[in-house]
């Protein structure tokens, strides 16, 4: 017990790391990744194509790799080439890759919603920004909670991914302490303080959930 | 002086290769209660859903009081107006669907007062007692902070009319209102609509109801295989159908 006293401060100046990178990449990923379905369910050929390369590009290599990418060759590169610290390098690749799979859901969202609710909504005169606001987005909300729930649960853990920019998030500083004191218990610590963030978010998600329920029969 | 509601003249309207319309035309007078009939895929929803844009014409000119929505040019390239005229223009006309299409995750009073204060910008305490008002008119006060999920269809149909009506339309269209009601429920729903008619509301209404036409509309419109076929004052058409199909759909319903 006392050990584990002793390495607290380290493991949770790691689970501050975790959590910045956590937070930020939700707070802007979601909006992103909302423009991109809009884009992609948009009737403009080249933008719904854009759009379409872009998330099979994000989805289809490792998250890591994009990581190694940012930081690594995006110096290299001509033009765009930028030399980004390891955290903002770290947040763009997190940000670009969950804003492909939020607008993937998104998208299934908004596509799950009746015609004949923009029908009710045109013959009132509702514009297509007005409708998207006020009808159809408030009711995709409600049925991509579940599906956006597993994402940010999975979030949560895929910041481990920064150790390859030598970052020390909480996966890191756990294995810092279990190299230098030879014992595992760290990594149980560690453990637990993901299940907490975990068991916090799929409470936020279940109390959404249940508010949104409110409409039903 | 143009006191027609809708002038529609040669409308045409094709899906792939089936021809929906075939030149359909229509006039309508301010009050008139006009029931729209004929067998399912005659083109009479389609028509309907035409005049307010929910598809669009392939070729004729659609005229609401005295503007032009639609028109066909010498070259037969159609042309609607301009996108902001367009939505003013149509929402002169107030539509009531077959299946509701009202708003799941707003209440019946949020129903009603969306798009006033949305579209119209009105302040939420001027539509609130028009809204409530509405809402006592269809006889649905007490279910005024109830969500649609909550309602039985003749409640749901009931609100979709006084949604319409908030927005204060010129003419109100229904696309087959009861078609998707139990029989017990079409009753409520004949009602509200008839006391509309009765306060000289412009009806156009698409209905499988041949009582409600018999009795409420002033003319009926026959319609087959995309054409008007028949169309005549409700009280002749009924007692003596000049055209054989319209006589065979007829001695069909009744």
């Amino acid at each position: 017990m006392d050990y584990i006293l002793k390495i607290l401060p380290q493991l949770v100046e790691g689970a501050g790391v975790t959590l910045q990178v956590f937070l930020i990449t939700i707070v802007l990923s979601m909006p992103l990744g909302l423009a991109l379905a809009l884009g992609r369910i948009s009737h403009w050929r080249p933008l719904s194509t854009a759009v379409n390369g872009y998330i099979w590009l994000m989805r289809g290599t490792p998250l890591m790799l994009q990581m190694l990418f940012i930081y690594f060759a995006l110096p290299f590169v001509p033009v765009i080439g930028i030399r980004l610290p390891d955290f903002p390098a770290a947040i763009l690749a997190f940000v670009l890759n969950y804003a492909a799979y939020f607008a993937e859901i998104f998208r299934a969202g908004i596509q799950s919603i009746d015609r004949g609710q923009y029908e009710g909504a045109k013959v009132l005169g509702m514009n297509y920004s007005q409708t998207m606001r006020r009808i159809v987005l408030p009711q995709m909300i409600r049925r991509i909670l579940p599906p956006v729930s597993n994402e940010t649960i999975t979030l949560v853990k895929d910041t481990s991914l920064i150790y390859v920019l030598a970052m020390n998030d909480l996966l890191r500083a756990a294995r810092g302490i279990v190299q230098r004191d030879f014992t595992t218990s760290p990594f149980v610590v560690a453990a637990a303080f993901y299940l907490i963030m975990t068991l916090l978010l799929t409470w936020g998600f279940q109390y959404l959930e249940k508010r949104q329920a409110v409409c039903d029969e | 002086m143009n006191d027609k509601m809708i002038k529609a003249h040669a409308l045409h309207k094709r899906f792939g290769q089936h021809e929906v319309l075939k030149s359909v035309s229509l006039e309508m007078g301010k009050g008139e209660v006009i029931a729209v009939i004929g067998p399912s895929g005659s083109g009479k929803s389609t028509f309907l859903r035409c005049l307010n844009h929910l598809e669009t014409i392939d070729a004729g000119r659609i005229e609401i009081e005295g503007e032009v929505l639609a028109d066909t040019d010498a070259a037969g390239h159609c042309r609607y107006a301009p996108d902001p005229e367009l939505r003013r223009i149509c929402r002169r006309m107030g539509m009531v669907f077959q299946h509701f299409n009202l708003f799941p995750h707003m209440t019946v009073l949020q129903n009603i007062i969306e798009a006033p204060i949305t579209v119209k910008g009105m302040r939420r305490e001027e539509v609130i007692p028009k809204a409530e008002a509405l809402l006592a008119k269809v006889g649905l006060s007490a279910k005024r902070d109830a969500y649609p999920g909550r309602l039985s269809g003749g409640q749901k149909q009931r609100v979709a009319i006084a949604r319409a009506l908030a927005m204060e339309p010129d003419i109100m269209l229904f696309d087959e209102p009861t078609s998707a009601l139990d029989p017990e429920l079409t009753g409520e729903v004949l009602r509200t609509m008839r006391e509309l008619a009765e306060e000289h509301m412009t009806m156009l209404v698409v209905t499988h109801e041949m009582g409600f036409a018999r009795e409420v509309a002033n003319r009926v419109i026959f319609m087959d295989q995309g054409q008007i076929v028949e169309e005549r004052p409700a009280a002749e058409f009924f007692a003596s159908p000049a055209h054989p199909r319209a006589r065979a759909f007829l001695d069909n319903m009744l």
